[in-house]
């Protein structure tokens, strides 16, 4: 019995290894050849040195931290009790966490436009800090569906009704059980969510554009419009955040795995 | 939120409320719904609301009477431009994301014995799913730009001058290109699974029947794989067809998509003409809900044959 297509399998594993690899092969290159004949890393230093870079870049630092405690706060309580006691409210809730996926970014922030604008009872778009709040619920709204995903995997992964009981026995009131007892037990997958959050908030573009928020994503996009070898570094960090964030977002999954 | 229930009094209240929670079932759960009640005040308020009263806005006319006029108004040669040109590009990176990466998923899954080379592979098409946007396309910019290293390569080293020939990565096909690089990762995502599925007792199986390759892959390799391969081909339709970043940053405005479109229009007039771009978000958000509801479904479909 032989298969029908006859290829080389190392030729397609190589041919997708060449398409992948070469964009971030030619950016590395790019990103070092600033000056002329000689490789250097003064295209990064252009941009380590660029007080606009750090301060973007800790603003969305600080965005990401905060969209990933405020979805923690909303997501754990109400993930802990769909499966604990309401388990009817499931399809529902499964509803609102793919919405993030039918209303794209955009759509979503011309909504935010339109409804807090300065005209409205609550004009959040017209201060710079009503803005940010904007932001991140915004992002908090397009990571939901991972931070859903993740967090109800590690409840999953423990007896809920048994450490609610025990705790409950034990005198612990049910805030102090989902912080004391249910909390600790899915951290793992709590920061597998927050770290694939953090991937997707530090690349954010749309939102933050438009919005106007001096977030890292819209600081690359200027970057990319006055200079032509600093974006190549710009692009070289955030693939490296990415990779970076990701992995740690694999290393959390494979330890509530062995957790559980 | 502040540490104190630490001290707190445990107390009857604590395991009234733990007892409560095997014998609720008649009433309604109100201390659990209270939990839950940040969340879904966080989903109406910050997503369903803006959502809804800007889609709203659609069928409203300037003066605030209900009308559907702007649909009509709508139809301008510009905006069925984008439309079309937002349709084709999200149908043949769909199409060429699912077929390579079906292709990658059974060369990876299949072909190749190695266990490193697949975690490898999975690994890269986990970070490569989730770049794109503006970083990605001066990835690109730098690669097959009018300067990139192999349209620089391909000049010095063969003569051919890719520009010259008529490329553009500013264009479709530069478009395309460059949206395989995260529409392929996430086939393979969703692929490589099912394949795994594809276990080799099914395959010794119908062999023992006496069945051919094209047999098998006709009556148990596809009737396996396909919804699953639907449904890869649904969400990257939608995957293509709501991004802006890398559109934007790759062209400009010089590849007329919807979310281009829609981006423009928040940018530079939206009082201008306020019912258009909610005219164009609504046409949006309709394409998404059908392919995603298509994904979901195929999905639930496909994972009848998990265990």
């Amino acid at each position: 019995m032989k298969f029908v297509l006859r290829y080389s399998p190392w030729t397609i594993f190589a041919i997708a290894a060449v398409f992948f690899l070469m964009p971030l092969f030619s950016t590395a290159e790019f990103s070092l050849s600033i000056r002329r004949g000689v490789y250097s890393l003064d295209a990064y230093e252009s941009v380590f040195l660029d007080p606009e870079f750090a301060a973007s870049f800790f603003y969305s630092l600080i965005i990401a931290v905060l969209t990933i405690i405020f979805g923690t706060i909303i997501v754990v309580p109400m993930a802990y009790y769909v499966r604990l006691r309401l388990q009817w409210l499931r399809p529902v809730v499964e509803i609102f966490v793919m919405l993030p996926m039918v209303v794209p970014p955009i759509v979503l922030v011309f909504g935010y436009l339109r409804l807090f604008s300065s005209s409205s009872v609550l004009p959040l778009a017209d201060s710079s800090a009503g803005a940010s709040i904007l932001l991140i619920c915004g992002c908090t709204t397009l990571s939901l569906p991972y931070l859903y995903r993740t967090i109800d995997t590690g409840l999953q992964t423990i007896d809920v009704q048994t450490l609610t009981d025990a705790a409950g026995i034990l005198g612990a009131r049910p805030f102090a059980t989902i912080r004391l007892v249910i909390f600790p037990n899915i951290l793992p997958s709590v920061m597998a969510g927050a770290f694939l959050t953090f991937a997707v908030v530090m690349g954010e573009f749309v939102i933050a554009s438009l919005l106007t928020r001096p977030a890292f994503g819209t600081y690359i996009q200027k970057i990319g419009m006055s200079k032509a070898y600093e974006p190549a570094a710009l692009t070289i960090l955030s693939f490296a955040i990415t990779w970076g964030a990701l992995a740690m977002m694999n290393v959390m999954t494979r330890f509530s795995r062995r957790a559980g | 939120m502040k540490p104190q229930s630490t001290h707190g009094k445990p107390g009857a209240s604590g395991i009234r409320a733990g007892l409560t929670g095997t014998s609720s079932l008649k009433s309604i759960d109100w201390p659990a719904l209270l939990a839950t009640a940040p969340f879904f005040m966080f989903a109406i308020v910050m997503m369903v609301m803006p959502t809804a009263a800007l889609l709203a806005t659609a069928f409203v006319d300037k003066q605030g009477g209900f009308t559907l006029a702007n649909f009509a108004e709508i139809v301008t040669p510009e905006v069925a431009d984008a439309f079309m040109a937002s349709a084709k590009i999200s149908a043949v990176t769909a199409v060429l994301g699912t077929v390579l990466g079906l292709v990658l998923a059974l060369t990876v899954g299949r072909r190749m014995t190695s266990q490193k080379v697949k975690a490898a592979v999975m690994s890269f098409c986990g970070v490569a799913s989730h770049f794109s946007g503006i970083p990605l396309a001066f990835a690109f910019i730098a690669t097959l730009g009018r300067l990139g290293l192999v349209t620089v390569f391909l000049r010095k080293a063969f003569g051919i001058d890719i520009y010259a020939a008529g490329f553009e990565l500013a264009s479709f096909s530069g478009l395309t290109l460059t949206y395989l690089f995260f529409q392929v990762p996430i086939a393979f995502t969703i692929i490589m699974p099912a394949v795994d599925r594809l276990s080799t007792q099914t395959r010794e199986a119908a062999e023992m029947l006496g069945a051919t390759a094209t047999q098998y892959w006709r009556f148990v390799g596809l009737p396996i794989l396909w919804p699953t391969i639907l449904g890869a081909l649904a969400l990257l339709f939608a995957n293509a067809f709501g991004g802006v970043a890398t559109a934007y940053a790759l062209t400009g405005t010089a590849v007329n998509v919807i979310p281009i479109l829609l981006y423009a229009q928040i940018r530079g007039d939206v009082l201008h003409n306020e019912q258009l771009g909610a005219v164009l978000a609504l046409l949006m958000v309709f394409v998404m809900t059908v392919t995603i509801s298509l994904y979901l479904m195929l999905r639930v479909r496909s994972e009848r044959w998990m265990k």
